[in-house]
């Protein structure tokens, strides 16, 4: 699908997801469209998956879907330090 | 209009009309109605016989490798099916799977809990006996997209 639509980099995805969520950490992977992220960190600890999701795709908002094609995402929980 | 649209359960909200003079509020309850009404309820892009989207064929291969039966929405027909849907739900993307009215998540999620067998539990299927003694100890594989995509 050719598009005038700038693509977006994995490094943006991270560095979007780290500044939304502070305290935690990102790793990011992908083509432009599609992304697999593993993010982690203590705020993660105690609440449901869903809730878990939620806090990173409410980074994205509108984005996700659209602009974002896709983001296969999964979050972890880690010792507060 | 066409058959497999109505496949199952499927309680489509689009179903029957063409949906074009369909109020939004009636589609917004229409939507929640569906997920009031269905113990495991997927909206997906597609029919479960004919998924239009990787994302929403994995979700459909959980439910189906579980044996449990589940309505099924597809959501493409209408734009607004899935605005309404992630209104209600707070949730961005597709699928999403609902269980007893709440959101147990997307696609990500349904595999994980596939992997751990705790799907199983929230569906409220006996784990079969290898599922409850899966591997442990060994990290989930990272997940490929090029697997999801069609």
């Amino acid at each position: 699908m050719a598009s005038e639509i700038q693509d977006v980099g994995a490094t943006e995805i991270k560095t979007r997801i780290e500044a939304g969520i502070p305290g935690c950490r990102a790793t990011v992977t992908g083509d432009g469209h599609h992304f697999q992220a593993v993010v982690e960190g203590p705020m993660f600890g105690g609440i449901s998956r869903v809730a878990q999701h939620k806090l990173v795709y409410d980074v994205f908002g509108d984005e996700l879907g659209d602009r974002i094609h896709a983001l296969a995402l999964k979050t972890k929980a880690t010792e507060d330090d | 209009m066409s058959d497999e649209l109505n496949r199952e359960t499927a309680v489509a909200a689009a179903d029957e009309t063409t949906a074009a003079d369909v109020p939004t509020t009636t589609l917004h309850e229409a939507i929640q109605s569906a997920i009031d009404e269905n113990e495991v309820i997927l909206f997906m892009k597609g029919v479960p016989d004919a998924p239009a989207c990787g994302f929403s064929a994995r979700a459909v291969s959980v439910l189906e490798h579980v044996g449990k039966p589940f309505a099924a929405v597809n959501i493409l027909p209408d734009p607004r099916i899935r605005q309404e849907l992630s209104a209600i739900s707070g949730w961005p993307t597709i699928p999403q799977l609902f269980v007893n009215g709440e959101l147990v998540g997307g696609a990500d999620i349904i595999a994980e809990m596939y992997e751990d067998g705790e799907i199983y539990d929230t569906l409220g299927v006996e784990r079969p006996a290898q599922a409850a003694a899966v591997e442990t100890g060994s990290e989930p594989q990272p997940l490929k997209i090029e697997n999801l995509l069609s």
